[in-house]
């Protein structure tokens, strides 16, 4: 007995030798470049496979890629490695990050980079909405990299059932409140409608959606002593209707991020207002048959504008090695290519963002097949105006985090929409103050 | 109490350089950093710092979500340790009967204690979240009654009390049941003999004795509540719904991390290490009076 446990022993360590023997060194030769980001799951292992495809494709760098978990845990792990004077190349950071990265004297801007390394990239290609988000005075700031919008998904058989025309989604808010009456008198669903990412969907996106500020100077593009602005006669009317729904189930609140999802997937509501990113996740796990529907709108006398994109950019990191640059400026321009950028869209369900691919993909009858991909494009076409451009908020997370609570005591009848949003206001004024304080120039 | 005699000076010394050191480096040092980082106003990635002495702390002491968040800790740390030492007292005490399988029993109590908070936590959303969780889809056959935490903050707070106290009620049980078992056996004859039922045997002899562990684990409790329950908070609630779970640990967590407002996220963590210690400091000197050893 004891024979035969040493002589395993001994061809375990034989083997663990043999194996640490037989990993191959890495070429002497190839830079490494860092890229630290945020995609678990399925969507980690497509960025996996984009950066196989760049080392693959050149000898010089190899591009090392790193999930660190959520965006703020990323942001938090790159912080702590600046400030150690050991930052990774590339950080994956998400939408409402970019006025904290913007301000944070740690970036090296794209186009900047790209001016220095002679690298070419066809910015005018890229759709407007998402330019204008990521720049400043006209320059590209960071490299988007996973866009998305919030669309409706509804569920089609609940529509039928409900005697409702399955291939019209209801496309105003009037809309969306009477077909959930239609389908909760017609039994089956429990709820019309409920809403994922609160103050991403209802207030963010809704405002631009409406061509309504979201804040004072030009939702923070151009200046830092911004204030919220959604506590007006829009805000009101919005976020009061949702409070009333709520009291007779056409509306029902399940919570901040994602967590909303399974009321609809297991058939509780009838639908849901979400990003656009979860279409390739739906497609595995959605039973019934669903569509989708642009995000609603309240029809005049509101003008309709356009979304925002929400999800992630790709920031260049200052104190790096000069010299590896090159490589980073490469590893960019790779992924702005027409090829990778339809393949990635395709996979990841995220929408494409270079007119190239969009075309391609047109031409290739794409959206004809997968017409719930086509959805949250057709709300980013279009010139953004001064209220739609994006959102520049300082400590914008921590906004959030402001806001949402006050909608949980709206939606729970503790408080009016005018005191909730008042509120909401003030924190988050708060919080705007207290970042243009700590980022004087 | 006995005491230790050393030849050797430098020993004593050199024995206790490691814990010492593990204080130093863990303990104080960040204690120390936190204090300093409290007094100044610092930008996300450092790079601008500027001195705005208590400036921090007032802004705090205006701000009424702090209190909330105040509130909270304590609701959640007197309620976590109220059900964790009384359910552990009780099945410690059902866990020293003489029955059948006693040690199987004795060894399933403990695991809860072994299971980490967030790993707890996603048991418990599993279990009860509205929209996904096993028992609101059972309640919806028998009642009307909808049990959404999602948006009654009482019954957030019930949940993760509820949570928090099952994952260290292993911990409690294990120091009672050593503690019942310390108890001699002729006592509690005598007692009985003198014709005392169950429940004074355990009023008058049983508590008393029991005293030193209770407090201790009083004391260990309210302490892991202020601090250790980050985990259940973050997995669970998030803080929510509007605030009503943000204790102030997580608060700490959701400035420093999240609103990236390192000054304010440093002055909380200094005044949750005022609070722990001053309640700390308040029951040895009012508890532990009472107790003899």
């Amino acid at each position: 007995m004891r024979q035969t446990t040493k002589s395993r022993i001994a061809r375990a360590a034989a083997l663990l030798l043999a194996a640490v023997l037989l990993v191959p060194a890495p070429a002497l030769a190839k830079t490494e470049i860092h890229f630290w980001h945020a995609m678990g799951g399925q969507l980690g292992e497509t960025v996996g496979e984009l950066v196989r495809q760049f080392n693959a494709s050149q000898s010089e760098y190899e591009v090392k890629a790193l999930n660190k978990g959520t965006y703020p845990e990323v942001l938090t792990a790159a912080i702590a490695a600046y400030r150690q004077k050991n930052p990774p190349h590339i950080v994956q950071f998400f939408d409402v990050g970019t006025q904290t990265m913007l301000m944070s004297g740690a970036i090296h801007p794209v186009f900047q980079l790209l001016k220095e390394q002679e690298v070419a990239v066809n910015w005018g290609d890229f759709i407007k909405p998402v330019v204008a988000y990521y720049s400043k005075d006209g320059n590209l700031y960071s490299m988007p990299f996973n866009s998305s919008s919030p669309i409706l998904y509804y569920n089609k058989e609940a529509f039928k059932k409900a005697g409702l025309d399955p291939a019209k989604p209801p496309a105003t808010w009037k809309d969306v409140g009477e077909y959930s009456k239609k389908l909760l008198a017609a039994g089956g669903v429990k709820c019309g409608f409920t809403t994922s990412w609160p103050s991403w969907t209802m207030l963010e996106n809704t405002f631009p959606w409406h061509d309504q500020p979201f804040a004072t100077n030009q939702n923070g593009y151009t200046g830092l002593d911004t204030k919220l602005l959604i506590n007006g006669e829009f805000g009101l009317k919005h976020i009061g209707q949702l409070a009333a729904w709520q009291k007779d189930n056409v509306y029902s609140y399940g919570g901040r991020q994602g967590q909303p999802d399974p009321k609809f997937i297991n058939g509780d509501c009838a639908m849901l207002i979400q990003s656009s990113a979860v279409i390739g996740g739906f497609k595995k796990s959605v039973k019934f048959d669903w569509g989708t529907g642009q995000l609603p709108h309240w029809g005049a006398p509101y003008k309709k504008q356009n979304t925002i994109v929400g999800g992630g950019t790709l920031w260049v990191m200052k104190g790096v090695k000069v010299a590896d640059y090159k490589g980073v400026a490469q590893f960019l321009k790779f992924i702005a290519e027409p090829h990778q950028q339809m393949w990635w869209s395709v996979t990841t369900g995220y929408v494409p963002i270079t007119q190239t691919a969009i075309k391609n993909l047109e031409t290739g009858y794409h959206f004809k097949k997968n017409p719930e991909q086509w959805t949250a494009l057709s709300q980013l076409s279009g010139t953004p105006t001064a209220n739609s451009r994006g959102h520049r908020l300082g400590n914008m997370a921590q906004v959030r985090d402001a806001i949402e609570p006050e909608l949980e005591q709206i939606f729970a009848g503790k408080k009016t929409a005018k005191e909730g949003l008042d509120a909401a206001v003030a924190k988050g004024n708060e919080i705007l103050k207290e970042f243009a304080a700590a980022n004087k120039p | 109490m006995k005491r230790s005699v050393f030849r050797n000076r430098a020993l004593p010394y050199l024995l206790l350089l490691p814990q010492l050191a593990v204080t130093v480096v863990f303990f104080f040092w960040p204690a120390w950093e936190s204090l300093r980082l409290s007094f100044f106003r610092t930008s996300a990635f450092g790079d601008r710092v500027t001195f705005v002495g208590l400036d921090n702390f007032t802004k705090l002491l205006r701000d009424p979500d702090y209190y909330q968040s105040v509130l909270n800790s304590f609701v959640f740390a007197f309620g976590v340790t109220g059900i964790g030492v009384g359910a552990g007292l009780l099945v410690a005490a059902l866990a020293t009967q003489k029955i059948r399988g006693l040690a199987v029993y004795r060894t399933a109590v403990l695991w809860p204690y072994g299971i980490a908070a967030p790993i707890a936590g996603i048991i418990f959303l599993f279990m009860f979240h509205p929209s996904y969780g096993v028992l609101p889809y059972w309640l919806a056959f028998v009642s009307a009654y909808e049990f959404n935490w999602l948006l009654k903050g009482w019954v957030a707070m019930a949940l993760v009390i509820v949570a928090t106290a099952w994952t260290h009620v292993g911990y409690n049980i294990a120091f009672f049941v050593a503690g019942l078992l310390a108890i001699p056996e002729s006592v509690l004859e005598a007692a009985s003999v003198d014709g005392a039922g169950s429940l004074r045997r355990f009023a008058l002899i049983v508590f008393p004795l029991l005293a030193p562990i209770t407090f201790y684990l009083v004391v260990v409790n309210l302490i892991f509540s202020f601090f250790g329950s980050f985990g259940m908070i973050h997995a669970v609630t998030q803080g929510g719904p509007g605030g009503a779970t943000e204790i102030m640990v997580f608060k700490v967590y959701k400035d420093g991390f999240i609103g990236l407002n390192m000054g304010s996220s440093a002055a909380q963590s200094v005044m949750l290490m005022i609070v722990v210690i001053g309640l700390t400091a308040l029951q040895f000197r009012f508890v532990e009076r009472r107790i003899t050893y």
